[in-house]
């Protein structure tokens, strides 16, 4: 076992890094054998992120020391921390779109190798572990696996003692996971010690052999995971039991949001084309859409949406009124809401108050008579307080800046927002991301709780766990094309996971 | 024939303005910044140049003068906008309105000012060959510089690692900050460098071009190369080609002039202008043209946080 | 080395403080400019602070020069708000004074008052083209509108030209490149005797309260800026950034126009190459160093009007040139860019130049 090692490859001793409005890393204690592979698990804003970016020198902590076998490191950029053997494979890519798989695997590695070098070392050391990637195309014809990958094979030519991955899986299929842990066994198995941060406890329970918890920035337990179940890691990563959510049987009624043969060029050279869309969701269900980001979510989003108005006439329809070509104010007045992925800069501007961003989706409620359309101030302060107050927003009130809210409570206020429209239709993409596990059951429940009120609602999310929670049925979305709808009764991992690569045709006819 | 080849010799010469300032200004925004403060760049390091030269009667340390003027300036813009974050096209716009004032204001001793006599630049043997040698083969140094410097450039960003580095911290800073790369500093550099090119094109303008000093003298060619490296989308040749056919534009207009043709001198006079809004226009509408090549996080801040 | 940290709000003080720090900053720096010319600081500073205050007519001439200023930066305001970089006012301003100048040589004697609203109107519609053709451009080819509006202040400088040297200069005029006196009848109306100030003023004052309200408390201004700050946000919200771009050029190109109306119709009294005063460019800077915001404007207008005339008096009396006035303006700008940084950010002074 791995506590036999003689000495550790990696310690990290009492580290604690304050920022301005909280602690990250309050006395942090870590030690990673050499071959393991060690979960860092905890929820959005435990402190993991901080935590990585200390060991790999992207940041430098208030107090502690990191040591690599055995010796105090001194890391003081990311460069040096390669040099020494500790290599990350970042959860948003850190590639360039417009070079080349070789370039790219090039920019992250010394400076002494050729690019020639580095092409034919690519090709080698992607045979040896199974990945599959090819080195002269540019990185944005790559799909998101096909990303990692890169990431992967760059990150293993440095030969690292120290492999840290950060949220790994929330981009892949789950046949791609299977894949991706055969690489990690082996590589463990090299000698490798893999640090690996995740918040999914099927995924910890399976891979790894040593276990830190972090809650609040604290350690709250070292653990061998495989002696664990869901709920104890659970307890450990946020003080208790996930919160259970009520499913009721409920009546669907008419077709609320229906497309028809929904078909868009993609007009951007990176974008993704959208081909013969087909669904409709019925009011008192709510319909999921899966599939890995990338995949023409964004598009399908922004046609439903009427941020984007190409779709082609007579292709979208809201209770049977074509709507197509009709900008968001006007889906509003006919009921259609809906919360973009985006918080920030999209669901929400970030310099105004609350009170001022109730204007963006509500202002038929707050604003006057045109042509003057006066603003009232007054009544824009209060519809932001009674969101605030309902859906439990932590707040400095109405006059907060967007920005200075948490994700977790802007989530809410702006899901808050839709939801308190009383909408005939709701579009949710990704409701939960990047938000802790109390805000995330609370906006589930919402969500829950409007449709047995006779919503329709349609949720787009990279998380089969929150779909599988909250859906009555599911599609998938793969390539710019959506699969046919599948009960979540009927629907199991595997099957969502294979339809996300596309092959819905194919599982059918079996 | 013979003012044939004179008229190309002068477009070569007025191109060459455009060139170095807008390879420069290449450079300058595959980091990811755009530096509106051109203009005001060129003019500043006009008048530096153009003292230099008065007062050592050297032109290449009017020259150095111009680029130093030129990348001194760069390096106050770049410090506003790439540590204290500040909106590029703002600061851009003071550093012009900055320029066109304190270059006046030093410049008004140097207004009567004359260069000593110019010598020929004429390249023996080559110069002497029929309608070639006058329209080619006259020029100044800088001129035929310049056409290098856009070779060196093709083979700086597409043939060496620094150059994709470069281009990578233009497509995406937080990404080449997380592979530990020192963006700040090398857009600082970036910068500098389109500085000092705007420089010495400002300093040929004073001290080859013209050559003599006056309020304003580079009316708006620092706002045409900035033009220049959006109609080239990003691409050096192109840049060099365009800088040409609007060295062409501007001395056909004089060529015009002076054949008396019968248009008023302003419509003349415009074709610059117009000409840029016109091909400004045709190349923008295809944003698929533009986006391509376009360094993806040009104009928008980035500071490496937390 | 020291560290910028974000503020989780923006600073309120350093919003108002940051301007004056940025002129105490530029005032240093111009007691420096003097100090170096050889000229006597505290001379160099009544001549643009007490001078242009200390007396009424002094204050007049003030409020002449600010009158422009005014105008034009409140149109530019609601362009930077709405992230439209419309930096061809001069442009704009120099196009509405042909249109309105072409409107005003059409009096004659027997003309009656009624040309005066004509002649404002001529003025804006001009400046509205100038800066259509901008939002035509952007809006059907997505030209960029700082490179377009930039040029066609060139454009529009060479139309005067050619108009005063051409079909309208002055037959009686000694050759000169300029157009007859206007008539009487054209003159803008004066506010008090024995000064130059006019209506204008009042238009501009106006315009300050009608800007507040339009910006600050309607929706379509709300609109607007919401697309300057977040376009994302704009689009999710449905708010049509066409008709944001529209907007802000007319209503800039617009005022721009009427100032540029204003100005040849008023003080100056009939069209000269010189009518391009920089007044375009000036209002850029009034435009920021005011926050963007109507009555923060009016202050900054002051304050640019006191540089215009301090520079002409250190012109006449120190001997320094006339361009002083750019490099003041220019650098209070650049001071209050970086100031500003202290509205977002707070700065910390550290020892370890590690993390950056």
């Amino acid at each position: 076992m791995s506590e036999a090692a003689p000495t550790l490859r990696l310690e990290v001793k009492n580290v604690t890094k304050r920022y301005p409005s909280v602690v990250a890393n309050s006395d942090v204690n870590l030690r990673v054998a050499p071959g393991e592979i060690h979960a860092v698990l905890g929820e959005n804003g435990a402190g993991k992120s901080t935590l990585m970016k200390i060991i790999y020198g992207a940041v430098k902590p208030d107090i502690g020391e990191v040591l690599l076998d055995g010796k105090q490191s001194k890391i003081r950029n990311p460069q040096e921390a390669r040099a020494l053997g500790i290599s990350m494979v970042f959860q948003h890519f850190s590639l360039f779109e417009t070079v080349t798989v070789a370039e790219n695997i090039w920019l992250g590695l010394d400076k002494s190798l050729t690019l020639a070098n580095v092409r034919e070392q690519t090709v080698r050391k992607a045979k040896i572990y199974g990945l599959d990637v090819e080195p002269d195309r540019p990185v944005h014809s790559l799909s998101v696996g096909e990303r990692q990958r890169v990431e992967i094979v760059r990150a293993l030519l440095t030969d690292p003692k120290v492999l840290i991955l950060d949220e790994p899986t929330s981009v892949l299929t789950p046949q791609a996971v299977r894949k991706l842990f055969v690489t990690l066994r082996q590589l463990a198995a090299d000698g490798c010690s893999v640090l690996y941060i995740s918040h999914k406890l099927d995924e910890i329970r399976e891979l790894c052999t040593n276990c830190t918890v972090l809650r609040g920035g604290k350690v709250t337990g070292h653990v061998d995971p495989r002696n664990e179940s869901n709920a104890s890691l659970s307890r450990l990563m946020i003080g208790a039991e996930p919160p259970k959510l009520q499913h009721r049987e409920v009546k669907t009624g008419a077709i609320g949001l229906q497309a028809k043969g929904l078909s868009i060029v993609a007009d951007d050279p990176f974008g993704v084309t959208l081909d013969n869309i087909n669904f409709e969701v019925r009011t008192g269900e709510i319909v999921g859409v899966a599939g890995v980001s990338g995949n023409g979510q964004q598009e399908f989003l922004a046609a439903l949406s009427g941020e984007s108005t190409r779709a082609p006439s007579g292709s979208i329809s809201l209770f049977g009124n074509d709507i197509s070509k009709r900008n968001p104010r006007v889906r509003r007045a006919g009921g259609l809401h809906f919360v973009p992925e985006e918080r920030l800069g999209r669901g929400a501007v970030p310099t105004l108050s609350l009170a001022a961003n109730t204007l963006l989706s509500r202002a038929s409620e707050v604003v006057g008579k045109p042509p003057l359309s006066w603003v009232s101030p007054k009544a824009t302060a209060s519809l932001a307080a009674d969101i605030i107050k309902r859906f439990h927003v932590k707040a400095g009130g109405p006059s907060a800046e967007a920005k200075s809210l948490s994700g977790g409570n802007l989530q809410k206020y702006i899901v808050g927002r839709e939801i308190s429209a009383n909408p005939k239709v709701l579009i949710v993409s990704q409701p939960t991301w990047g938000v802790d596990v109390g805000a995330a059951a609370q906006i589930r429940g919402e969500l829950l709780k409007l449709r047995d009120e006779g919503c329709a609602l349609l949720v787009v999310s990279e998380e089969l766990d929150e779909l599988f929670e909250v859906c009555d049925r599911m599609h998938v979305i793969a390539k710019g094309r959506l699969s046919p709808s599948i009960n979540t009764a009927d629907a199991t991992v595997e099957k969502i996971g294979e339809w996300m690569s596309g092959l819905w045709e194919v599982s059918h006819a079996l | 024939m013979e003012s044939f080849a004179l008229l190309i010799a002068a477009t070569f010469n007025a191109g060459t303005v455009l060139a170095i300032a807008a390879l420069g200004l290449l450079i300058n925004e595959k980091s990811g910044i755009v530096n509106l403060g051109a203009e005001g760049m060129m003019l500043c390091a006009a008048i530096a140049g153009f003292a230099a030269v008065v007062h050592t009667g050297n032109d290449w340390v009017g020259f150095a003068a111009g680029m130093a003027a030129g990348a001194g300036m760069a390096a106050l813009f770049g410090v506003l906008v790439i540590w204290l974050n500040t909106n590029q096209y703002a600061t851009g716009l003071a550093l012009s309105l900055f320029g066109a004032g304190f270059s006046a204001f030093v410049g008004v001793k140097y207004v009567q000012e004359k260069l000593p006599a110019r010598p020929s630049y004429a390249i023996p043997g080559l110069a002497d060959i029929p309608f070639i040698g006058p329209a080619l083969f006259k020029q100044h140094p800088l001129a035929y510089i310049g056409i290098a410097l856009a070779l060196a450039i093709i083979w700086f960003l597409f043939k060496t690692r620094a150059g994709l580095v470069l281009r990578s911290v233009g497509e995406s800073p937080e990404s080449a900050h997380s592979l530990g790369y020192p963006v700040r500093r090398i857009r600082l550099l970036a910068v500098m460098f389109g500085g000092a090119m705007c420089g010495l094109s400002g300093a040929y303008l004073s001290i080859i071009y013209t050559p003599l000093w006056v309020e304003g003298m580079v009316s708006g060619k620092g706002w045409i190369a900035l033009a220049l490296t959006t109609f080239a989308t990003w691409r050096p040749l192109r840049v060099l080609f365009g800088a040409y056919l609007f060295g062409g534009v501007t001395m056909m207009q004089f060529h015009l002039q002076s054949q008396g043709v019968d248009i008023p001198s302003q419509f003349l006079s415009m074709a610059p202008y117009l000409a840029t809004i016109v091909v400004l226009a045709l190349i923008s509408r295809n944003p698929a043209w533009i986006r391509i090549n376009m360094p993806a996080s040009v104009g928008k801040p980035f500071y490496p946080g937390s | 080395m020291f560290k910028l940290e974000p503020r989780p709000q923006a600073s309120k003080f350093w919003g108002i403080g940051s301007p004056l720090l940025a002129l105490i900053i530029t005032v240093i720096i111009g007691i420096a400019i003097f100090m170096l010319m050889g000229k006597d600081p505290v001379k160099g500073l009544l001549v643009f602070f007490w001078e242009p205050i200390k007396s009424g007519y002094a204050l007049s001439e003030l409020a002449v020069k600010a009158t422009p200023l005014l105008l034009i930066a409140l149109g530019l305001a609601v362009c930077f708000r709405s992230n439209v970089w419309n930096i061809g006012a001069e442009g704009q301003f120099v196009l509405g004074a042909v249109t309105a100048g072409g409107v005003a040589l059409l009096a004659d004697k027997t003309t009656g008052p009624w040309i005066i609203p004509l002649i404002l109107i001529a003025g804006v519609l001009g400046g509205m083209l100038w800066a259509g053709i901008v939002a035509l451009l952007r809006d059907r080819f997505n030209a960029s509108e700082i490179l377009v509006s930039l040029m066609l202040v060139y454009v529009a400088e060479l139309v005067l030209s050619y108009m005063v040297y051409g079909p309208w200069k002055d037959p009686n005029g000694f050759n000169f490149p300029q157009s007859k006196n206007f008539e009487k009848v054209t003159q803008i109306p004066k506010l008090f005797d024995g000064t130059r100030m006019n209506v204008g003023l009042l238009i501009a004052l106006f315009g300050v309260v009608g800007m507040w309200i339009f910006m600050f408390r309607t929706y379509g201004g709300f609109q607007l800026q919401v697309g300057g700050l977040a376009p994302a946000a704009a689009k999710y919200a449905g708010f049509s950034s066409r008709r944001a771009l529209w907007t802000a050029l007319l209503v800039s190109g617009g005022m721009a126009g009427l100032a540029g109306a204003l100005e040849v119709a008023g003080p100056i009294g009939q069209l000269t190459p010189y009518v391009p005063a920089g007044y375009g460019f000036a209002a850029i800077i009034v435009a920021f160093v005011g926050r963007l915001n109507p009555i923060g404007i009016v202050f900054s207008a002051i304050l640019m009007s006191m540089f215009y005339i301090g520079g002409e008096l250190a012109q006449s009396r120190l001997g320094l040139p006339k361009s002083l006035t750019g490099v003041f303006q220019g650098l209070l700008l650049f001071t209050l860019l970086a100031c500003d940084t202290l509205i977002a950010y707070r700065i910390k002074f550290s020892k370890s130049a590690g993390g950056k």
